[in-house]
C-alpha cells in the first residue's frame, strides 16, 4: 500500500461519481416504485456489488500489480469464509423455515 | 559513510519494515471485521420478517433519512481521500483541513443515526420488541460504533499531525485510518442495499 504518490484527485473523483450513480439507481427505483418483484432485488444487488468494486479499486487502491499478494490472498480467503458461513447459514435457515411451515 | 549514518539508515529500514507489517496486520483485522459484518447481515436477513406483530420495516424506515446518511458517508470518503493526497504531497495544513471536514461529516452521520434510533425507540420500536428490531439495532449499531471509533481516530490524528509533523509513523497511521474509513463506507453500501431499500418495498 505504499504507492501513495500515484494517487491522484482524478482517481478519487472518478470513484466518487461512479459511487453516486450506483447509489442513485437503486434509490430512484425503490423511491419511484418503478419495476417490481425480483427485478428490483436484482438491480439493488448488482448496483451494490459494482459499488463495492468501485470502492475497492478507486478508494482502497486495490489492483493486481501494486497491492501486495498476501493482501489479495487474505481478501480472497475472507471472501471464501464469508461465502461458506453466510451461504451455509441462509441455506440451513430457509430449509428449516420451509420444513416448519 | 560514517558509522552513525549507517546506523541511522539501518534504523530507518527497520522502521519501514515494522510499519509495513503493521499495515498488513491492519488489513488482516479489516478482513476479520468484514466477516463479523457478513454474519450480522446473515442474522438480519434471517430475522428481518420476524416482527412479532410489532412494527415492521415499512413502518420504521424513512428512505429520505437513509439517503442523507448515505450522502454524508460517501462525501466523507472523498474528503478522506483528499487528505491522503495532501499527505502524499507533504502539505500538512491541507491534510488537517480535510481531516476536520471528514470528522464533521462523521459527526453529522452519527447525529443522524442517533436521531433515527431515538425516534424509533420513542415510537415503540426499540431493540427489545422483536427479532427484526434486535437484528436491525445490532447490525446498524455495530456499524455506528465503528464510525464513532473512526471519528475518534480522526480527532487523534488532528492532534498528532501538528505535534509530530508528517513523520513515517504518522503517515502510516493516517493510511491505516483511511483504510478503516473507506471500509466502513463499503459496509454502509451493504446496509442500505440489504436493510433499508428492501425494507421499504
Amino acid at each position: 500500500m505504499n504507492h501513495s504518490a500515484e494517487r491522484s484527485v482524478t482517481t478519487y473523483l472518478t470513484g466518487f461519481v461512479l459511487a453516486v450513480i450506483l447509489t442513485a439507481i437503486p434509490f430512484t427505483l425503490v423511491w419511484g416504485g418503478f419495476l417490481s418483484g425480483m427485478a428490483v432485488y436484482a438491480v439493488i444487488a448488482v448496483a451494490a456489488i459494482l459499488q463495492v468494486l468501485v470502492h475497492l479499486v478507486f478508494f482502497l487502491h486495490l489492483d493486481l500489480k501494486s497491492t501486495p499478494a498476501e493482501n489479495l490472498f487474505f481478501l480472497g480467503f475472507a471472501a471464501v469464509l464469508i461465502f461458506i458461513m453466510v451461504g451455509g447459514s441462509l441455506w440451513i435457515m430457509t430449509d428449516l423455515h420451509h420444513r416448519m411451515m | 559513510m560514517t558509522e552513525t549514518a549507517m546506523a541511522t539508515d539501518l534504523l530507518e529500514e527497520e522502521e519501514q519494515k515494522s510499519l509495513q507489517s503493521r499495515e498488513f496486520g491492519f488489513w488482516v483485522y479489516l478482513m476479520t471485521d468484514a466477516i463479523i459484518f457478513a454474519l450480522l447481515f446473515a442474522t438480519y436477513v434471517v430475522l428481518s420478517k420476524n416482527s412479532a406483530a410489532g412494527p415492521t420495516s415499512k413502518d420504521v424506515f424513512d428512505l429520505r433519512h437513509t439517503a442523507g446518511e448515505t450522502a454524508l458517508l460517501l462525501i466523507s470518503s472523498l474528503t478522506f481521500g483528499m487528505a491522503t493526497i495532501a499527505m502524499a504531497r507533504g502539505l500538512s495544513g491541507r491534510v488537517l483541513m480535510w481531516l476536520v471536514v471528514t470528522a464533521l461529516l462523521g459527526f453529522a452521520f452519527l447525529a443522524m443515526e442517533l436521531a433515527e434510533f431515538q425516534g424509533m425507540i420513542a415510537k415503540g420500536a426499540g431493540p427489545d420488541v422483536s427479532g427484526f428490531l434486535t437484528a436491525f439495532f445490532t447490525l446498524v449499531g455495530t456499524h455506528g460504533l465503528h464510525v464513532s471509533f473512526g471519528t475518534l481516530g480522526i480527532l487523534v490524528m488532528i492532534v498528532q499531525i501538528p505535534l509530530k509533523g508528517l513523520t513515517p509513523p504518522v503517515r502510516s497511521r493516517l493510511l491505516r485510518l483511511g483504510l478503516f474509513w473507506h471500509f466502513l463506507d463499503i459496509v454502509w453500501i451493504g446496509i442500505f442495499s440489504v436493510v433499508y431499500l428492501p425494507g421499504v418495498m
